[in-house]
């Protein structure tokens, strides 16, 4: 540990216990994170590629891994469009009780996933309170892929409004004004002036939501059908290969899981980073 | 809210320290017997002390027998095993936690109560089944759960796999394709039995549930007489449910007294009649005639006349690369 | 080319395209040029009203409403039944540890990102916000990959006798996993902004440096840290996924509350599972006013 944090350069500070505290910092990191990753990625070494490949391409878990991160990717860019309106509705206009819908906003955030699971399976079922209003229509939720949606969307929408909440909030009007004085329709003024400001916000928004969509599982498990092939998501399809001891296909599937969430998380700290330089800008 | 915080966490080790008094212990048993297990250990622990005057408590954990079996292979620390086939306790034994002679230190090979293998279908039976024949067409969904974790599912394959050989010109070639007709009727293979009875009671995938009698009129009494009927196939294998005291972890712990009396107390008179009133078929003979008229008169087979024994049932059929590998790529 | 951005309320009014001409009297602030027409906003508020309720708040009534379908006394009988109040206990010693731990070690963690200059920051914070992008069944499989039987510890613990798998103990790891990055993340951006004066100034005036924290910095930061710890306690109680892969599921021992739930729902107990998890929804409620009171002080002490 030494080694390392004389490897990290640093102008020399006031303040003391800089070793210490790094020290501690990475060796909690290491335990928590590094050390359990690393496991991972060891177990997955052991298979040989070809039975990995094997694995990872085989029906089931196409299908799997094709449900998640799909029904994510559709769920988050539903959050974008109604999340936007959201935060454009709470930010911009005043209405009674607007604190009320603010603060409900954070409901998915702080609500367990398995209490929403079974709130939601119960909603949606064909004699729950939504349910059996679309069950005359011929629209079944519950237990279909259009319920893992709904699951989905309910706990992404946090995430894009609370990112572009911030950046809405701070938008001067000063330029709203300048670009209507100057002759801008109001169509063109959201178009060219303030849509541009939230775009790095909205698309960290939406990749947090998708991030988190793939890999959920509380709020998803009761509500899917569970079907292989059909409503069977990848983290459900883990604990199955878990359950039956079948510990090299469960590893080889976190292990594409994560690879994948890694390079979101990548792609969000790039966006993150791109807002902020544009932010500097101004 | 620190301070409740605080609060909270002094008085959950007050209480977790209040019922260190008790002698608690661990049943490992298979999916369907929530109910049973519930009613027995009530009723154990309300009646028996152990020879320095504590009282038992019990308690227990569910899942596919084959699963459950690896878990206490694996350290899940239990006083009993009460599994869904004399196989997964062998599986046990053969890793030293429990004697080789298990099998014999109980009453009746250490099966309290039998069971057998029936279908469950939609009221009215929507797709006219009748026998393990109607399984097989096409069109038909079939629920039953994964022998690869779950005892209630070895049940079923070998009683489907029984009634083909029973038929005229019956041969182990024409029981493989016939079973093989039903496993591709199957949506969905859940990991215990009573995950596969949600799946079809619940989430209303399939047409016919194949399970254990018991798990069928539990349904039944669950969600009454109008949503389901029972069919009793034409022929089924009697199904022998083992329990056994794992003998590695009750002498650590000094629980060994308190684990046999517990088994001893599903063969009593009382245990027995739990048993019949959760729909397992009794041992005692008093108890069964008295309950006769519940169970559906069936023609049974047993695993040692069609198959030789569970040892070599699971060699052939469900280990890795088995018969069952060959049927169905899962 | 410069111009005058200081236009009089009157004649932006002028200058707008008759069309989109507020509602509202042109005496009105300068404002109005950012207003939407009035359809607009009655479309927009509606959708997201509708939205908001269909797919957050009724979800949450239903939650409630369902607990009490029975009753009241039922209720209660579900809440006091023994696995219930032994999943409630557990899940409340998990948290707390988690809690514990984050605490301790995301402040220092924070600390150490923020009072200094050191190459490789950028690579430490995002391993802090590695935990986020994980789903949390990968961290259990990860605990049971380490801890099992057939995990890499898994001989030396079963030498030893110790059990992780399978008991509290690797319940509460598998909740200290998830919960990781919350403190710390409060934390940074709080710290990063108040910057290092205070401290260098205390340390200038000859305090040491674990006087200077809980002297100087501690109470600048105090806000953010009780954010942190409302948030960690909120995931670390409602953690499902990551739990439910290493528990034994054996009730009344290594059952949480949302193991607990999964069993009572999948046995057909719906009022019991859903009184068990309006306490939980109750305690998502509570973190919320929190959160929005603590929000507050928090941009109180950025300034």
């Amino acid at each position: 540990m030494a080694g390392g944090i004389a490897v990290l350069r640093r102008q020399p500070s006031v303040i003391p216990g800089f070793g210490i505290t790094l020290g501690v910092s990475l060796t909690w990191l290491s335990l928590i994170i590094l050390i359990p990753l690393a496991a991972l990625f060891l177990k997955t070494t052991e298979l040989s590629f070809e039975r990995f490949i094997m694995i990872v391409t085989s029906a089931r878990t196409l299908h799997a891994l094709e449900l998640s991160f799909g029904l994510a990717l559709a769920a988050a860019a539903t959050n974008l469009v109604f999340g936007l309106i959201v935060v454009w509705v709470l930010v911009r206009y005043d209405f009674p009780g607007r604190r009320v819908f603010d603060a409900v906003i954070d409901i998915p955030f702080a609500l367990p996933t398995a209490v929403a699971g079974i709130a939601l399976t119960n909603l949606y079922a064909e004699n729950g309170w939504i349910g059996g209003l679309l069950a005359p229509l011929g629209i079944k939720v519950s237990f279909t892929q259009l319920g893992i949606f709904v699951a989905l969307v309910f706990i992404g929408l946090p995430f894009v409004v609370r990112t572009v909440q911030p950046v809405l909030q701070d938008f001067e009007g000063d330029l709203e004004e300048v670009a209507a004085t100057l002759g801008a329709s109001r169509w063109m003024t959201i178009r060219r002036v303030i849509f541009p400001t939230l775009v790095p916000a909205l698309l960290t928004g939406f990749a947090l939501a998708f991030a988190r969509a793939v890999g959920e599982y509380g709020s998803v498990i009761f509500i899917a059908g569970n079907l292989p092939n059909v409503s069977e998501i990848a983290p459900l399809l883990i604990i199955i290969r878990l359950e039956e001891f079948r510990y090299a296909d469960a590893t080889a599937i976190a292990a594409v899981m994560l690879v994948a969430s890694f390079i979101l998380l990548l792609i969000v700290n790039l966006l993150q980073r791109w807002s902020e330089r544009r932010a500097g800008k101004r | 809210m620190k301070r409740i915080l605080y609060g909270l966490v002094l008085s959950a080790v007050f209480g977790a320290c209040a019922h260190a008094a008790d002698v608690a212990l661990l049943n490992v048993s298979y999916d369907p017997t929530r109910e049973l297990h519930a009613a027995l250990s009530k009723a154990f622990s309300s009646q028996y002390k152990t020879p320095d005057g504590k009282s038992v408590e019990i308690k227990s954990s569910h899942g596919g027998s084959g699963k459950q079996a690896r878990s206490v292979i694996d350290g899940l620390a239990a006083d009993i095993v009460t599994l869904a086939l004399a196989y997964d306790v062998d599986a046990i034994a053969d890793r030293g936690l429990l004697s080789q002679d298990w099998q014999k230190r109980l009453p009746e090979n250490s099966a309290p109560y039998t069971s057998t293998i029936v279908f469950l279908v939609r009221k009215g039976n929507p797709k006219g089944i009748k026998d393990w024949a109607d399984l097989a067409k096409p069109g038909v969904k079939v629920i039953t759960p994964n022998p690869k974790t779950s005892g209630g599912a070895r049940w079923n394959y070998l009683a489907a796999w029984g009634y083909a050989l029973k038929q005229p010109g019956g041969t182990p070639d024409k029981a493989k394709a016939f079973v093989k007709s039903i496993y591709a009727n199957v949506p969905v293979l859940d990991t215990g039995a009573r995950g596969s009875t949600v799946t079809f009671v619940e989430r209303n995938v399939g047409d016919v549930l194949i399970t254990w009698e018991n798990e069928a009129f539990l349904s039944i009494k669950e969600f009454g007489r109008d949503k389901f009927d029972i069919v009793v196939p034409s022929v089924s294998i009697l199904a022998e449910p083992s329990v056994a005291v794992v003998d590695k972890v009750v002498d650590k712990k000094g629980t060994r007294a308190a684990a046999t009396a517990y088994l001893n107390f599903i063969y009593s008179k009382q245990g027995q009649e739990i048993s019949a009133e959760n729909f397992y078929r009794p041992r005692d003979p008093e108890v069964a005639r008295k309950y006769e008229a519940q169970f559906p008169k069936v023609s049974l087979f047993t695993i040692d006349e069609v198959f030789g024994g569970w040892r070599k049932t699971q060699e052939t059929h469900f280990a890795d690369g088995g018969v069952f590998d060959s049927i169905y790529q899962n | 080319m410069s111009f005058n951005p200081v236009i009089q309320p009157q004649e932006a009014a002028d200058l707008l395209p008759a069309g989109l001409a507020p509602a509202l009297p042109a005496r009105q602030s300068r404002r109005d040029v950012r207003a939407d027409p009035l359809w607009l906003r009655w479309v927009l508020t509606g959708i997201a009203l509708s939205f908001l309720t269909v797919f957050i708040v009724v979800p949450l009534v239903n939650v409630f409403s369902q607990a009490f379908v029975k009753g009241f006394t039922a209720y209660v009988g579900a809440i006091r039944h023994p696995d219930a109040l032994a999943a409630i206990r557990l899940t409340i010693i998990a948290a707390f540890v988690a809690v514990l731990l984050n605490v301790v070690f995301g402040t220092i963690t924070a600390w150490a990102i923020t009072k200094y200059k050191f190459r490789g920051k950028s690579i430490l914070i995002s391993l802090v916000d590695l935990p986020f992008s994980v789903s949390p069944v990968i961290s259990g499989l990860v605990c049971v990959l380490l801890f099992g039987a057939h995990g890499c510890f898994g001989p030396w613990l079963q030498e030893n006798d110790v059990k992780i798998v399978f008991a509290v103990p690797g319940i509460i790891l598998a909740t200290v996993f998830v919960t990781f990055p919350f403190v710390a993340r409060e934390l940074i951006p709080l710290m990063r902004e108040q910057g290092t004066q205070d401290e260098e100034a205390a340390i200038s005036l000859g305090a040491s440096g674990l006087r200077t924290f809980f002297r100087v910095t501690l109470p600048n930061i105090k806000w953010a840290l009780l954010y942190g710890v409302l948030l960690t306690n909120a995931r670390a109680m409602g953690e499902f996924g990551a739990v439910s892969v290493v528990s034994g599921h054996i009730r009344g021992e290594t059952n949480t509350m949302p193991l607990h739930i999964e069993i009572l729902y999948n046995e057909y107990q719906f009022m019991a599972a859903f009184a068990v998890a309006s306490l939980l929804a109750l305690l998502a409620l509570v973190t919320l006013v929190a959160k929005a009171v603590l929000e507050k002080r928090i941009a109180r002490a950025a300034r």
